[in-house]
């Protein structure tokens, strides 16, 4: 079990636990972590050695309790993660989804791809990784109460943006967000936007499907967990997802 | 030219003998057809009971040196919810199975007769790890036969016992379900087992203790079918470890009517297809058929004999 080497305080609510392990792992592809006694819950590696957590319930307040030398139970990496593709690409996180895609912003950098990034948060103090979508090229910043940058939701920064200069759209975020955007980029560039999703993950061996998707029983743990828009379009994405029991539950 | 493979079981017309296992890639409509349309002769639901269930916290599954663990708990949406699923299912084309458990014989009509509409019914009495269901109650030869009849009682379609390998005599078992009237028995569920991690001394599983699958069970449910074969008048159903047509072909030849894939149909659920085809190829080679095999290794001699 890997050990948490150093905790990192990114905002007030997201903490990204370095551990003494690297994954190789494609960005987007998430780890599933245990904490023991309390759950196993999915993270994607926003690292190749880490983990950033966003303190939403028991399992992730329970990591806020870990520190330095604590262990946490860690199997993978699953999924297949994002494929990078062409010569320029948007990247659009909302939230925490920032983690899986600061990664794949610098890989992308790093293998000479230019990467513009639209950032959203709720408050400035939420705002993760502009650092390294900086550094990673061209940044542009939403936050919902307008203390940085655009006052509003990131997108909108989306709607006054040129798709035609990319080759490739990267999003992970609330899914309220990401079907809007699936919305707006509509039809033109459908198998150019990859999404990644988030469902209730139990197994991560594509084994239980408690995670399957409709209409084409796709299973967000080990098929996805990153889509492109064509598998979305016409899908349950959006509209609703299964919960722990495998009862339907609208997405708000 | 190629074998034809079809079967008739319990009375249902199947393309081929390879079906999916409840519980794997079965908690929806869409998946179910998806295994539909990767090859599977019939999938079998999820299990489902009468009142929407979480199951057991996670982990629910943990990989181990030789198979896979599971105490998913039986979450399910319960049949009111699952009906609709149920509906998507037979979209598939293929016979739908559903998997259902109770505590009670109350328990079971109730959830039959609310997925009224599936072709067969399969009977949970071998989950080893849920609380009050499952291997609780079919390790009881007595409430076995009391389960199966019930259930017998209320619906025309045909019903299938699946038996847990958790008890010390898995015909007796069998028997009591072949009393009760069932068409078939499936056998078998999971194998009961544990894991623990060694630098905390913390069980893996949430449930602490669940059901090993896998490659590592295929000769206990082997030896489970060959034992069934011989002490039943109606068919078996083998399941437990199939990852290749030469499983599906041991298993058979153990006395299987027919076979389900589980955990393998998560590793890779295009399994259906290759797996039929691996039988054709070898039935072709061999110039037999599938009646040929089945039983085979019953009727074999020895030098002593
Ligand atoms: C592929 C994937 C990658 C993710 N990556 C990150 C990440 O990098 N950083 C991050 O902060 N969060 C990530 N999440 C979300 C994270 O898994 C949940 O926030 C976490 O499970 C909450 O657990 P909890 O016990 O604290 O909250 P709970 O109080 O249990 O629940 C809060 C929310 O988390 C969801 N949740 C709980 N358990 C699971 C589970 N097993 N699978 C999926 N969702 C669950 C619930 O549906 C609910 O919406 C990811 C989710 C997925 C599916
Ligand atoms: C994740 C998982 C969930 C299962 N759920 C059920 C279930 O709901 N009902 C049931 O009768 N069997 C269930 N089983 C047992 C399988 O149907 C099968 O009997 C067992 O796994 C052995 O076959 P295998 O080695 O091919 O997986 C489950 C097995 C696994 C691995």
């Amino acid at each position: 079990m890997p050990v948490i080497e150093k905790v990192i305080d990114e905002t007030p609510y997201i903490r990204t636990f370095v551990l003494d392990r690297t994954f190789r792992a494609n960005p987007g592809q998430y780890v599933m972590v245990w904490v023991r006694g309390v759950d196993e819950v999915p993270m994607s590696l926003s690292y190749e050695n880490a983990i950033t957590v966003q303190k939403v319930g028991d399992a992730t307040s329970a990591m806020f309790g870990l520190g330095k030398g604590d262990r946490l139970g860690v199997r993978g990496p699953y999924g297949n993660g994002f494929t990078l593709t062409g010569r320029s690409i948007l990247v659009i996180a909302g939230g925490v989804g920032a983690a899986p895609l600061a990664s794949l912003a610098e890989l992308a950098h790093s293998s000479g791809i230019s990467v513009t990034t639209l950032l959203g948060a709720r408050t400035k103090t939420e705002l993760l990784f502009a650092e390294r979508f900086r550094q990673a090229g061209e940044l542009r910043i939403a936050t919902d109460d307008g203390s940085f940058g655009h006052a509003g939701f990131v997108t909108q920064l989306l709607e006054r943006t040129d798709l035609s200069d990319f080759d490739g759209i990267y999003t992970c975020g609330p899914e309220q967000m990401m079907a809007r955007i699936l919305n707006i980029v509509k039809d033109s560039m459908l198998d150019r936007i990859q999404l990644s999703l988030h469902r209730y993950i139990k197994c991560g061996f594509g084994i239980c499907g408690a995670c399957c998707i409709d209409p084409e029983g796709l299973r967000v743990c080990a098929d996805g967990p990153v889509f492109t828009g064509i598998r979305l379009a016409n899908s349950e994405f959006g509209k609703y997802r299964r919960n722990e029991c495998g009862m339907k539950v609208h997405v708000q | 030219m190629s074998r034809d493979i079809t079967i008739e079981l319990t009375g249902l017309h199947l393309g081929n003998p390879v079906l999916l296992a409840a519980g794997i890639l079965g908690s929806t409509g869409a998946s179910l057809k998806r295994a539909a349309a990767s090859g599977a002769g019939a999938v079998v639901t999820k299990s489902i009971g009468t009142v929407p269930k979480p199951g057991h916290p996670n982990p629910t599954m943990a990989e181990t040196a030789c198979g896979f663990l599971n105490a998913l708990g039986l979450p399910n949406p319960s049949y009111r919810e699952f009906a609709d699923e149920l509906r998507v299912a037979k979209e598939g084309g293929v016979p739908v199975i559903a998997s259902i458990f109770g505590a009670d014989a109350r328990e079971f009509r109730e959830v039959a007769e609310g997925l009224a509409g599936a072709d067969a019914y399969e009977l949970n009495l071998s989950c080893p790890h849920a609380e009050g269901y499952g291997a609780m109650v079919g390790t009881d030869p007595g409430l076995v036969e009391e389960l199966t009849a019930a259930v017998k009682d209320c619906t025309r379609a045909p019903v299938w016992a699946k038996l847990t390998p958790n008890v010390t005599n898995i015909t007796g078992i069998g028997l009591a379900a072949q009393r009760g009237g069932a068409d078939a028995v499936v056998a078998i569920n999971t194998v009961r087992g544990m894991a623990i991690d060694i630098e905390s001394g913390y069980p893996v599983l949430g449930n602490k203790f669940g059901g090993l699958s896998g490659p590592s069970i295929k000769p206990i449910a082997i030896k489970a079918v060959y034992d069934l074969y011989e002490a039943l008048d109606i068919p078996v159903i083998g399941v437990g470890g199939i990852s290749s047509w030469q499983d599906a072909v041991e298993m058979i030849m153990a006395g299987a009517a027919s076979v389900q894939i589980g955990t393998a149909a998560g590793r890779d659920p295009e399994i259906f297809r290759k797996v039929a085809s691996g039988i054709i190829s070898y039935l072709d080679s061999n110039r037999w058929e599938l009646s040929d095999i089945r039983g085979l290794a019953h009727e074999v001699t020895y030098a002593s004999d």
